[in-house]
């Protein structure tokens, strides 16, 4: 049965329906059951924006408070993954990543390569990114590129509900390392999601609109700001292709090269920093294997290469906006200036 | 002006299923001034599931066409107007001026806010249905393999004009409990029958679909008693002959790159595979259990290539009334099965229509059941 | 036959001697053939430490795990990785442990309760406490023990890691191989206590300092704080005073070590001469016994190395294997 959820619901859900599913599933982080030891409320917290709320009364010891200790916790949830758990760490804000970041990418990433194919390491580190929320530049980061630019690990980055939990369900079962990244900006936005439990396939893109103008190709919460652009051209009848990523690692190549084939035109928009980002990535694949398809020159809609900044004023300006997507879109509708300069 | 309002004959978005909100104008069928029979195709809908005919209800002459190709309009919304020709042009404006579109969402007790869909707790586990109309007799709707009640979205209204009408998902379909006890035909018709007992449906005119045809034949054969007559559509069960690719592209396809092919396969036209058709399957397939399930009951009945159970003898020798309906241009099952029961049904190929000519052909299909349920109530 | 004063039967003392033997035996022989030229990459040698990882060791059960250091070779050994295994992963050969993708500072074998040498120093803390949160989740009485240097010791991450033991009450073992020295920098200026055991008392564990060249020692210590771990006693830190044989890496001059050190050390605290020396000394053990031992150990290291130089080289394909487990 279907019913209108938000993310972080979704979330939650998805992490209940997975340890009444799998004894091994447990979970660790920072408050993530909130006042352990503390004379108050137990479970008071459930996470500091209350994802995993209301999980320790079902789940009791299989919630792990931690000690402010990323390193330490991080490292014990690939190291218990590596013997036979299936742990769920909970980084916070996926910009604590600089502290405990060995452990993931020297560590978990490399095990199973580096002891020959012999070891499993199924964590997920679960973590909000993104900007938007007034939380200044240690607070607010995608970082999704560092992740991605790892062999080894799998990336995931989810734009409503529906896709988090089946994404999150998929994430625990799955036998590799997987990077989860939430937007804190979408845990309120809601959509139709089961009650039951699924799993989406890693690498599989969803393609959320049809157009046969351009392609816009995005991930997270630009994915919205990707629709809206999309229903302003449409009024000025120019159809727009939206691809959703959903996983960043694996990256579903063929959905993106399929559609340019047939759009000619590519704006991808991302919400990470600008230089070696998603952007720049699909920009590459595609001029390299999809150059003769393309009747414009790629666009891609990024921040400034800046921190992000605290001030509303300023953070409003950091963050790619539906305009910003839409004029991107028109600039690769003008015409070139390479047919300019043959006529 | 009451009088004149009744001469008037609104042709609005239709509203096919619960889900949909609005439909886009693709096309103009009959064009202004044209004179239109009931049943004649009027234009045709786009909705995010599919696209459709939309069909007459009332004869009448096309004096005005609102609706524009290309343009999404809210379900209700007014597309055109008939009426004959002595209606004067300044009243059919008057209505078109006074028309108002009614609330999008009829709410819960809305009669025609699409099926309803309810859950019963059956001795075969959650079984989700939609029921429809207040008729004396009892039609009683089962879908095929892979499918759900939404496969009767352009059925279950226009049979419930005449009839209380059902519609479930088999177990491990739709919204139904996945767990299979049994995923043989014996356990599905099992299940049918423990629906009916929940339900409180003593006997019921089944029509089937596809797997739901085989389901239903079962069901005549050992519960005599409980069925009025049977409608096979595509069924299953007539013989050996099935699209074992279907089966299995349905089955193993995980993207919608994979699944759309397939579902192709359904449709004599199949432009009518929507992404949102696609998707929508996509999310049931993504269901816990229902992988497992859909193997169980594929292995059951269509193992090694073939169907495996063929009743059709048994049912021709039956006393059931049965009717036949085929789309010509099934790549499912193929069409030569329409025969498989002799003198002993009543057979209608419709041209131009695949496996799912309840919905490629709706009116004509509609009016077949209507016709059989009828003469046998 | 003389009264064994030691608390191992005969059969563990002559293991302990053999476990040790192949160790030292395995060091020196990496030491000439790297100086040839046969062996890629670097090696970190464990020579002059072995009572250390035998004697904790041979607590241990395959059920329990330990995470190593990138001075890795003597803890696989006494964990029980294949010798030919080990030697040819450090040959590269793809019949190696790791089917040569690892090499020398990523020998595992999980099987064994293994989970790598580790080339980030201090890498190992975290993880051995997530490996004894699944034996506590599991209740099967594994216990988990990670190595570090003296050097490593200073790592955030193994003084995070004691923490959270403490907190989570899990059953590891923090060793500390105090060998005197962080690549070249000397323990008594890098490490700002004077004892291990403050550490310790610091995060709120027991800690025990021992000698390392004594096999005893090691064993005794690490037996009686094994114990406590497994039976719910919780972590505890063990500091090894221990001696290095060899440079950091292979290739290592050691202009830093005092003149004669070297030579000092292995005259007077050779761990295995001096476990030789109270085994015959008691009797218990004949010299001749020892002597077949070593001939054995030479005889699995020759055909260990002549294995590893004939196995093939991982191919092309193998380049592209195991990054994932699906991808």
């Amino acid at each position: 049965m279907s019913r209108k959820i938000s993310m972080k619901t979704a979330i939650n859900e998805a992490l209940d329906l997975e340890m009444r599913r799998d004894p091994t599933v447990i979970l660790m982080g920072e408050d993530i059951v909130g006042g352990t030891g503390a004379p108050g409320e137990d479970d008071a917290w459930g996470g500091v924006l209350g994802v995993t709320k209301g999980l320790f009364a079902k789940h009791g010891d299989r919630l792990l408070d931690t000690p402010l200790s990323e390193s330490a916790y991080i490292g014990a949830a690939i190291g218990a993954a590596a013997c036979g758990m299936r742990p769920v760490a909970e980084l916070m804000f996926m910009d604590f990543m600089g502290v405990c970041f060995d452990q993931i990418f020297n560590q978990a990433a490399k095990f199973r390569y580096m002891f020959g194919g012999k070891a499993e390491t199924p964590v997920v580190i679960r973590g909000m990114v993104g900007a938007g929320f007034r939380a200044a530049a240690q607070h607010s980061q995608m970082l999704t590129p560092l992740f991605t630019h790892i062999p080894g690990l799998k990336v995931v980055c989810p734009s409503n509900a529906y896709d988090a939990k089946g994404l999150l369900i998929q994430s625990i079962r799955d036998n590799d390392p997987v990077i989860f990244c939430e937007h804190k900006n979408l845990y309120g936005h809601e959509t139709e999601v089961p009650a039951e439990s699924y799993a989406i396939p890693f690498g599989e893109a969803n393609v959320l609109r049809d157009g046969d103008h351009v392609t816009i190709v995005s991930y997270g919460l630009t994915v919205h700001r990707a629709m809206e652009a999309a229903d302003a051209l449409a009024r000025d009848k120019v159809e727009a292709e939206v691809i959703d990523l959903r996983t960043l690692s694996p990256i579903d190549w063929d959905t993106i090269i399929d559609s340019v084939e047939r759009t000619g035109r590519l704006v991808v928009v991302d919400e990470a920093h600008p230089r070696c980002n998603l952007a720049t990535d699909i920009s590459a694949f595609v001029a390299q294997n999809a150059f003769g398809a393309l009747k414009a020159g790629i666009q891609m809609v990024t921040p400034p290469h800046t921190p992000v900044p605290f001030s509303p004023s300023l953070e409003d300006l950091y963050i790619p906006s539906a305009e910003a997507v839409a004029a991107a879109v028109r600039r690769t509708m003008a015409p070139s200036p390479r047919s300019t300069l043959a006529a | 002006m009451t009088t004149l309002n009744e001469r008037i004959k609104p042709i609005v978005m239709p509203k096919w299923g619960l889900s949909m909100s609005e439909g886009k104008v693709t096309g103009w069928l009959k064009q202004p001034g044209a004179t239109v029979n009931l049943g004649d195709d009027l234009l045709e809908v786009e909705t995010d599931k599919i696209t459709n005919v939309v069909e007459a209800g009332e004869a009448g002459v096309l004096r005005r066409v609102l609706g524009e190709p290309g343009t999404v309009y809210p379900v209700k919304a007014l597309i055109a107007v008939l009426a004959e020709p002595d209606v004067p042009d300044s009243d059919i404006d008057a209505f078109i001026a006074g028309y108002a579109v009614p609330a999008a969402d009829g709410g819960e007790d809305g009669a025609d806010a699409g099926p309803r869909y309810a859950f019963a707790e059956t001795a075969a586990g959650t079984i989700r249905y939609a029921r429809r109309g207040d008729g004396a007799t009892t039609v009683l709707l089962v879908h095929g393999f892979g499918g759900d009640l939404d496969n009767w979205l352009f059925t279950i209204d226009a049979l419930a004009e005449g009839a209380t009408v059902y519609a479930l998902d088999l177990p491990g379909h739709g919204q139904s409990a996945k767990a299979l006890p049994d995923p043989t035909l014996t356990g599905l018709s099992k299940a049918v029958r423990d629906f009916m007992d929940v339900v409180g449906i003593g006997t019921a005119h089944l029509v089937g679909h596809s797997m739901g045809g085989a389901v239903s034949m079962r069901t005549a054969l050992d519960a005599p008693e409980r069925v009025a007559s049977l409608s096979l559509i595509c069924s299953a069960g007539l013989g050996r002959e099935i699209n074992q690719g279907y089966i299995a592209g349905f089955i193993d396809a995980t993207s919608r790159r994979d699944l759309k092919p397939v579902l192709e396969t359904l449709f004599a036209d199949t432009g009518l595979v929507s992404r949102q058709m696609a998707d929508d399957l996509l999310k049931y397939k993504r269901l816990d259990g229902v992988d497992s399930a859909l193997r169980a009951i594929a292995s059951s009945m269509f193992g090694n290539g073939e169907q495996t159970v063929i009743l059709g003898e048994a049912v021709g020798a039956a006393t059931v009334p049965t009717l036949v309906v085929w789309g010509a241009e099934d790549r499912v099952i193929p069409a030569a099965h329409a025969t498989a029961l002799g003198s002993a049904a009543r057979v209608e190929v419709v041209p131009n229509a695949g496996h799912m000519v309840q919905m490629e052909a709706a009116g004509t299909v509609n009016a077949l059941l209507k016709d059989h349920v009828t003469k046998n109530a | 036959m003389t009264d064994n004063p030691y608390p191992l039967d005969k059969a563990d003392l002559l293991q302990a001697y053999r476990t040790m033997r192949t160790i030292r035996e395995f060091e020196e022989r990496l030491h000439i053939d790297f100086a040839k030229g046969d062996i890629p990459g670097f090696v970190h040698l464990y020579a002059g430490e072995e009572a250390c990882a035998t004697g904790i060791m041979m607590h241990l059960n395959d059920n329990d795990r330990i995470a190593s250091t990138h001075r890795g070779h003597g803890h696989c050994i006494a964990k029980g990785v294949d010798v030919h295994e080990m030697m040819a992963e450090i040959y590269g050969r793809s019949t190696g442990a790791c089917r040569g993708k690892g090499g020398s500072m990523h020998i595992a074998d999980l099987s064994k309760g293994m989970m790598g040498a580790n080339g980030i120093l201090g890498a190992g803390a975290p993880l051995i406490c997530g490996a004894a949160l699944a034996a506590k989740f599991r209740g099967d009485g594994g216990v988990g023990i990670t190595f570090v240097g003296d050097g490593a010791s200073n790592q955030g991450t193994f003084l995070e890691s004691m923490n959270l033991a403490a907190v989570w009450n899990l059953p590891v073992v923090f060793v500390v191989e105090n060998n005197g020295y962080a690549e070249s920098t000397a323990m008594e200026w890098a490490v700002s206590c004077d004892s291990y055991i403050d550490r310790a008392t610091g995060f709120g564990l027991p800690g025990v300092t021992v000698d390392g060249t004594d096999f005893f020692a090691v064993h005794e210590a690490a037996g009686e704080i094994i114990r406590r771990a497994r039976e719910g006693g919780g972590p505890a830190l063990l500091e090894c005073n221990m001696v290095r044989f060899y440079g950091h890496f292979e290739g290592d001059a050691q202009t830093y070590r005092a003149k004669g050190e070297v030579e000092s050390l292995r005259a007077n605290r050779d761990c295995i001469k001096l476990l030789a020396q109270r085994l015959t000394e008691t009797g218990i053990v004949a010299p001749a016994e020892l002597e077949t031992i070593d001939r054995e150990v030479n005889a699995l290291i020759e055909d260990a190395v002549r294995c590893a130089k004939a196995a093939p080289l991982p191919v092309a394909a193998d380049l592209l294997k195991d990054v994932y487990v699906a991808y």
